[in-house]
């Protein structure tokens, strides 16, 4: 680990290995610069007036400031009709993202401790059907789901929202937990059993406690792919109980003849925040909870 | 304190039988060794003692009660683990408090438990750590904390050493002892590790492809090992074989001859004994180990009741310090002798070997099962 750490392929003796660090770091720059701009000229358009941005043009710097546009944005521009901002359906998707994001990661982490530790005939088969979950686009199940929501009358709401988001991230909840459980060794398991420990107090008193590295990458997992999912929630919610991707929508496609450039990018970039807080707080974790291999 | 019984224990992983038919009877307070190279089913044994595998056929019983069914958790049974399998996330407290908390054991009670067996194990100051800050020697020390604080009916053991340094496991293979000796409790142990067998257990089953093989004192097996494989297997190096055919028996000294090589023949008197089981001219495979086997001397004429001699040449010599292996070669075949190391001799030099004949087991050369001393003993 040390050696991977500290080991620089680049660091090679003579004026070749200094001239192609050079040259490496300025692709990388690069790179980062084409990645970063989009983003960089939608911040600072979220803080131009409109006469600015129609004068100098979406991509130029800025020659006015103000956090007005964000104000309106969240609290009193129209969308759809009602002129409340992006508020209302920024509540919406985080009613819709908390449930969902807790019981797919609960189930999840049941499934991968049944189907790791107390494995039984067929287990590994019925592994193997759930895991075909990741590879199936959503698409296909639409049809499925305006049935099924429409049978439980969650047409258009979002528990049904919440309902399709957990049994669409079993799949992934499923594989990261299982396949981060199967490290654990089976002799713990075999030692609380015989020191009387049941099914939930071994998975309560030794698995869980074993779980944070896996439990925040599927929580960042499950919260990121919720929050930013469009298509199911684009056909199946409408109105006021649209979540914020949707409302994105509505919102740049008014209709009206003005575009408010400023305003559309501060909601955009409010209902970007959460999961680049996510990604900004529990980066660290997601990397080094994919990365970590067996425990000690 | 239990005693354990285990019937035509058979079991199948899938179509592989892994046991072909177990049958032992530990009693009260004895230190049982199962000892085997792997893959002998000595693991799987353990298991279905524990409960953790379930048996294909046959029964278990602790206390002549029928456990087949009966989960771990409920056999009152305590194992130690080869991983030690400690909670990692648990303090040492906390990872002998577990059983007990399982079983709702009251505080007070807990407290008192862990306190008495840290005692005794010596491992109050480690009391506040959690695993992974504690060395190899001592997480094998709170796993058999953890083991003894329930005061179970039967201790398992499974290869608890083997993750130990050379010089940590003899120490620990003590302490296991000395804690025998001291609690006396029902054990089965198991290990590939012949020297723990012989050292630890008060009887030893040495396990091979499924069966028992034998099921004895330490001193019987490896002294009348019951085939050839249980003499080659317990004892280090092992023991010699060399084929013989049986002369005399009838006579008033009965001998083996050692099958050619090089031309020469070698006759060896046998134990009186073993030669009644014997009619002349029969094959037989002679086993002496090497310690019965060595550079002759006066004094051995005086103290060995039924001394044979040989001479050989020697090919290698490994002094080890406190003897000196030495492989000769006899009737064609290479055969380890154990030397004095100020008696140890030079490679190519021909030796006069002393082989103690009262020492040596004789088997059926067919069935490789040990042929008995009829009448004698």
């Amino acid at each position: 680990m040390a050696d991977a750490a500290t080991y620089d392929p680049l660091r090679t003796a003579g004026t070749w290995g200094r001239r192609a660090k050079i040259i490496v770091y300025a692709l990388l720059t690069l790179f980062a610069l084409v990645y970063l701009l989009p983003f960089t000229i939608v911040v600072l358009n979220s803080f131009r007036d409109l006469g600015d941005i129609s004068r100098n043009g979406l991509i130029g710097l800025p020659h006015s400031f103000s956090l007005d546009y964000w104000i309106q944005a969240w609290s009193t521009f129209c969308v759809g009709g009602t002129c409340e901002g992006i508020q209302p359906f920024f509540y919406n998707s985080v009613a819709m993202v908390i449930p969902a994001t807790i019981i797919s990661t609960a189930i999840g982490a049941i499934n991968g401790y049944v189907l790791s530790k107390w494995r039984f005939p067929g287990s590994e088969v019925l592994f193997g059907i759930m895991t075909l979950g990741v590879f199936m686009p959503g698409q296909m199940v639409l049809l499925p789901w305006a049935q099924v929501l429409g049978f439980l009358g969650l047409t258009n709401s979002i528990p049904g929202l919440v309902l399709i988001h957990c049994v669409q991230g079993l799949s992934f909840t499923t594989l990261f937990c299982r396949n981060y459980y199967v490290n654990i060794p089976d002799d713990l398991i075999k030692a609380a059993r015989i020191d009387g420990a049941g099914f939930w107090r071994i998975f309560r008193k030794v698995v869980l406690p074993l779980s944070p590295p896996i439990i925040i990458v599927t929580v960042i997992w499950q919260f990121t792919n919720i929050w930013n999912e469009f298509l199911f929630a684009f056909i199946f919610s409408s109105g006021t109980h649209q979540p914020i991707t949707v409302a994105l929508v509505a919102l740049s496609g008014g209709g009206t003849a003005v575009h408010q450039y400023n305003v559309e990018s501060a909601a955009v970039l409010i209902g970007a925040l959460p999961p680049l807080l996510i990604y900004l707080f529990g980066g660290r974790y997601f990397l080094r909870g994919l990365t970590q291999g067996a425990l000690k | 304190m239990a005693s354990l019984t285990i019937q035509h224990v058979k079991k199948n992983f899938g179509s592989v039988p892994v046991l072909k038919g177990i049958d032992l009877e530990v009693k009260t307070g004895e230190f049982v060794v199962l000892v085997g190279p792997s893959g002998c089913g000595k693991s799987t044994l353990l298991a279905i003692i524990a409960g953790l595998e379930s048996v294909t056929e046959g029964e278990v019983r602790i206390d002549q009660r029928v456990v087949n069914s009966v989960p771990p958790k409920d056999r009152d049974i305590a194992m130690v683990f080869q991983s030690y399998a400690l909670y990692p996330t648990m303090t040492v407290r906390g990872n002998m408090m577990f059983g007990m908390e399982s079983r709702g054991v009251p505080k007070p009670e807990r407290e008192k438990a862990v306190a008495r067996v840290a005692e005794l194990l010596r491992i109050e100051n480690l009391l506040g750590r959690k695993p992974n800050q504690l060395s190899g020697g001592q997480r094998q020390r709170v796993a058999m904390g953890r083991a003894l604080v329930r005061d179970p009916k039967l201790f398992l053991f499974d290869e608890p050493l083997s993750n130990l340094d050379a010089k940590l496991r003899v120490e620990m293979r003590t302490e296991i002892k000395k804690l025998y000796q001291t609690l006396g409790k029902t054990t089965i142990y198991v290990t590939h590790d012949q020297v723990e067998a012989m050292t630890l257990a008060s009887r030893i089953a040495v396990m091979h492809q499924g069966l028992v093989q034998q099921f004895a004192e330490p001193r019987t097996v490896y002294d009348r090992p019951a085939n050839m494989f249980v003499a080659s297997f317990m004892g280090s190096p092992p023991m010699n074989f060399l084929p013989a055919k049986i002369t005399g028996s009838g006579a008033a000294s009965p001998a083996v001859v050692l099958a050619e090589g090089n031309g020469e023949t070698n006759q060896l008197p046998l134990a009186q004994g073993i030669a009644k089981s014997g009619s002349d001219g029969r094959p037989v495979v002679l086993g002496i180990r090497p310690e019965n086997l060595t550079r002759y001397d006066r004094r051995h004429t005086e103290e060995t009741p039924c001394l044979g001699t040989i001479e050989a040449e020697v090919e290698v010599v490994e002094p080890t310090g406190a003897e000196t292996m030495v492989v000769v070669r006899i009737a064609g075949k290479e055969v380890i002798a154990r030397f004095e190391p100020n008696a140890a001799p030079a490679v190519g030099e021909r030796v006069k070997l002393a082989v103690d004949m009262t020492k040596a087991c004789l088997f059926d050369p067919e069935t490789e099962t040990l042929i008995d001393r009829a009448g004698s003993d």
